[in-house]
């Protein structure tokens, strides 16, 4: 018996599929001119409900559309329709987070260009979600304050993984004794200098700081897209 | 489903795009592939202990069945301003300089998810 172990050099990213399409994705939303927005956070923070709020306001002015991964059911898309803008479902089955992919798939048949943003909701999950690239251009993260003020703490990969925190649910921050500048503190720590959110898409309190945040972003891509 | 099921399904998930990887690498160099080794970064999402399960199960009834998962974990490391050099942070639940303790989110390793290597045994190209 002659074979020897031997050790040959690959340095290949494991998920290099993904980042590939992601990147491809990123390009395609570029050349149409269309803001994308990714949604994460844990189930039942509140993610639906925010993002017909953000649909229905922004609507008005812009031209917005979804994607919205669920494990199974329909339900996010059928009440996310009722913003009156374009919305398809993906419907991941078993798998616990949307891939570049699936993002590409789902986007067949709509025209980009006739976009100005574009939201993808993402499984509820603060785990699996962290390691995918969507080709999105900004992640948001949520978390509503009936979850704890810990939750940055136990779940840091996510909130690195995010540009912008969220804090959902600020309507019943009073009843649930909602510690804010600990909340804060948290985000913080796993996370310094992230820009925080607090609102509530139920009253409306603090939307209109985050959607003027959303479309100044949109205006300062659209510039950097004419300088360049 | 619940949160622990989830994640060893992202785990298996993984491991059986590093089987894949790692048997494309081994059919176009025409080698046999008894380990892999990983580069794991302590912020990468992925759990050792799941992905070392996962990537047993992922290796059945394929040419890697039976390689071994080398996992070399990465600590996070930020580029600390203050410092004017990279360094490890105090704790994920604390992203400061271990060593002055200033803030930082300027991570410089600690997202890594990289098949870095393969050990093999070469087959006798005699006769191929």
């Amino acid at each position: 018996m002659g074979s020897q172990p031997r050790l040959i050099e690959v340095r290949k990213n494991v998920l290099k599929q993904n980042d590939v399409t992601a990147r491809a994705l990123r390009e395609q939303f570029r050349a149409a001119g269309v803001f994308v927005v990714s949604l994460v956070s844990s189930p039942g923070s509140g993610k639906t409900m925010f993002l017909e709020k953000t649909l229905t306001l922004l609507r008005k002015n812009h031209r917005v559309a979804a994607l919205v991964g669920d494990l199974a059911t329909e339900n996010d898309a059928v009440r996310l329709a009722r913003s009156q803008a374009p919305v398809k479902q993906i419907t991941t089955g078993t798998l616990c987070h949307l891939e570049a992919a699936m993002v590409q798939n789902a986007l067949q048949g709509w025209d980009l260009n006739e976009l100005d943003f574009l939201f993808i909701e993402n499984v509820g999950n603060l785990v699996c979600p962290s390691s995918y690239d969507l080709g999105e251009k900004l992640r948001l993260v949520l978390i509503s304050v009936t979850e704890g003020e810990d939750k940055p703490l136990k779940y840091p990969t996510i909130f690195n993984s995010a540009d912008v925190a969220v804090v959902t649910k600020m309507d019943l921050a009073e009843a649930v004794e909602f510690d804010w500048q600990s909340a804060y503190g948290n985000i913080q720590a796993v996370r310094p200098g992230m820009l925080v959110f607090k609102l509530s898409a139920k009253s409306g309190e603090g939307m209109d700081d985050y959607l003027d945040f959303l479309k100044q972003r949109l205006n300062e891509s659209r510039m950097a897209e004419v300088i360049n | 489903m619940t949160a622990n099921e989830q994640e060893i399904m992202h785990e298996l998930s993984i491991a059986m795009s590093i089987v894949e990887l790692a048997q494309e690498e081994s059919e176009r160099r025409g080698v046999q592939v008894s380990a892999v080794h990983l580069k794991l970064g302590e912020l990468s999402g992925v759990v050792k202990e799941a992905l070392l399960g996962s990537f047993e199960m992922a290796c059945e009834d394929t040419p890697l069945e039976g390689a071994r998962l080398v996992i070399e974990e990465l600590p996070v490391l930020i580029f600390c301003a203050t410092c004017q050099a990279q360094r490890p942070i105090s704790s994920v639940q604390l992203f400061c300089c271990a060593e002055c303790g200033t803030p930082s989110g300027d991570v410089v390793q600690g997202k890594e998810l990289e098949v870095v290597a393969l050990e093999i045994e070469e087959w006798d190209r005699s006769l191929v």
